[in-house]
């Protein structure tokens, strides 16, 4: 249900979005879905990638300075209040959510959602607890092209 | 064999240190006017005295010196090579110089008593900061046209102690000198101290382990936070001293083990502190730029020699006994100062501020324009992976964070910008960290 996420810091110009994006592309590696916060003079790209270490590696020796962190990938029913009941859980549990995006995959009526808490193995004891499953890194980059 | 290290010692070397007042400035006018009248023998200084029909009887008061002409470094660059020089060339004893920015070296002459003289001033700092005859020095200073490692070399010898004259570089053997012969003192520039700690860990030697106890560290400009970061990772007590080869060399002023200043050897120099714009002295502890007249020096009499250098003065007994005014580290240059919104600020602050937020100074810029009629500043910091977070609100909380230091430090308000690694352009040598575009606009 973890899953490990790229973080990187780029400033908010034209070309900069770009620039990472192609250096993956120049590797081979295909982007498993991704989200951008911004600022009016920065951003932080964070991405999904299959082999993460692998894209870390390629990202740094081009210079960009690459964060890693544990997110946490929970299914969430493809209906009105599937993600209401999942932050009912959370916040019984009083976990925060940093933030959240939504995976491009969906399967078995299903969507997927990358939560980032403070505590990631926490949060996955809580979900757990509440029979809410999440998605585990081979299986999900099974359903992969 | 181990040595005596005390934590404290206020041991004085020469009894001039702690003259009473009264009889301090009635010795400074003393040589006041003797200098006067050797300085006649110098075109530069001949034309100005007799221009403003100036000589040694001229001079009844300390305040006289503000009759006296400036002396810049563009002066002495004019007059290369040996231009100031005072004495026939048949008594100079010894020639220095400095590299300065622009690479050809500005020279600098001493006779044999001259060389006693700095001698004698070195000791004096190094006495303050603890050394003792038994104890032996290392001195990682270069050995050459550079006053460093000379200065210090036969400072230490006057005192009596050890040299090892290791000069500077080759990290390595300086470990294993070190090792080998177990000095207490090290002497080199303050970054070149952080050099052989990193050496030292490379190897697998903890550098607190080493045999030092004493650093006396100047040749360049450093801060507070450095000081704590190489005593805790030499597990020394760290000295500042100050000097330029224009004056003398290192021996112009020196700490204590009071750590709260450096005394300046006022029975040899006359330091002023003045507003670099109006040259009129600043209030006593407020930043100015030191502007030095060396009493004694033979060969190379400067009067008012403008350092440049931007620091503060100020006079309260010292625990040491020394009697003498005392001045801060040097905050920056006066070339480099910025008049922002009316306060005076330097870059070295914003290093400082930055310094304070993540242990280690990242790369920066400063940008500062005039959009309207307020100056605007903005700070570029590259970001670094130990300030980087995946999460906005860090990241926000981190600008926030360097803003409000570069306020407590510099005492005003910048915009920061963080940007991509490598963004910043690089320089071989002294590193360009100002874009003043308010000049541009003016032109």
């Amino acid at each position: 249900m973890k899953l490990h996420q790229l973080s990187l810091f780029i400033e908010n110009r034209p070309g900069h979005l770009g620039a990472p994006l192609e250096a993956l592309a120049a590797e081979g590696i295909n982007l498993v879905t991704l989200s951008l916060a911004d600022t009016a003079q920065f951003g932080i790209l964070r991405l999904i990638v299959r082999d993460w270490e692998r894209a870390k590696q390629v990202l740094e020796r081009a210079g960009w300075v690459v964060n890693v962190t544990e997110v946490v990938a929970v299914d969430v029913a493809d209906r009105p209040g599937g993600l209401a009941e999942i932050l009912k859980v959370l916040d019984g549990a009083g976990l925060n959510v940093e933030y959240l995006y939504a995976f491009a995959l969906r399967r078995e009526g299903k969507s997927l959602l990358v939560l980032r808490f403070e505590d990631p193995d926490r949060a996955i004891e809580v979900l757990d607890a509440a029979g809410l499953h999440g998605a585990a890194a081979e299986e999900l980059f099974s359903h992969l092209p | 064999m181990p040595t005596t290290v005390p934590t404290s010692d206020h041991r004085i070397y020469d009894p001039a240190e702690t003259l009473p007042r009264p009889e301090l400035a009635a010795l400074q006018l003393e040589r006041l006017r003797a200098l006067v009248e050797r300085v006649a023998q110098v075109p530069f200084y001949r034309e100005h005295l007799s221009r403003h029909d100036i000589g040694p009887r001229g001079i009844h008061s300390l305040d006289d010196l503000r009759r006296l002409p400036f002396t810049t470094k563009a002066d002495l660059r004019q007059h290369q090579p040996l231009g100031f020089l005072a004495v026939p060339r048949a008594d100079v004893a010894r020639i220095h110089g400095s590299s300065g920015t622009t690479g050809r070296p500005t020279f600098v002459a001493y006779t044999a008593r001259d060389l006693q003289t700095w001698s004698g001033l070195c000791a004096r700092f190094l006495v303050a900061g603890g050394l003792r005859p038994e104890h032996t020095v290392q001195i990682a200073f270069g050995f050459g046209l550079f006053t460093g490692g000379f200065g210090l070399h036969y400072g230490v010898e006057r005192v009596g102690a050890a040299v090892i004259p290791a000069a500077s570089g080759n990290t390595r053997r300086q470990l294993d000198i070190m090792r080998e012969l177990n000095p207490e003192v090290l002497v080199c520039t303050p970054s070149y101290a952080l050099t052989i700690a990193d050496g030292a860990r490379e190897l697998g030697i903890d550098p607190r382990a080493l045999s030092l106890r004493y650093g006396h560290f100047g040749g360049e400009p450093w801060t507070e936070d450095m000081r704590r970061e190489i005593e805790d990772q030499l597990d020394i007590q760290a000295f500042n001293n100050y000097g330029l080869s224009e004056i003398i060399g290192p021996g112009v002023s020196g700490e204590c083990f009071a750590h709260n200043g450096m005394h300046i050897q006022e029975d040899h120099f006359l330091v002023e502190c003045l507003d670099p714009e109006t040259l009129e002295p600043v209030p006593e502890g407020e930043p100015g730029e030191l502007v030095i007249t060396n009493l004694t020096r033979e060969a190379w009499p400067m009067l008012r020699y403008r350092t440049r250098d931007i620091a503060r003065l100020w006079h309260e007994p010292c625990p040491c006994g020394r009697t003498t005014r005392r001045m801060s580290r040097v905050a920056g240059r006066s070339d480099d100062m910025l008049i922002i919104r009316g306060v005076n600020v330097f870059p070295s602050q914003i290093e400082e501020a930055l310094l304070r937020v993540e242990g280690t100074t990242p790369h920066y810029l400063i940008e500062v324009d005039r959009p309207g009629t307020l100056d605007k500043v903005t700070v570029k910091v590259e970001i670094r992976p130990e300030l980087f977070s995946d999460r906005m609100d860090r990241m926000q909380a981190l600008r926030e964070r360097i803003a409000r230091e570069i306020h407590t430090v510099a005492g005003i308000r910048a915009e920061v910008d963080l940007v991509e690694p490598r963004s910043i352009e690089r320089f071989a040598g002294k590193a360009k960290r100002v874009v003043d575009r308010r000049k541009l606009a003016e032109a």
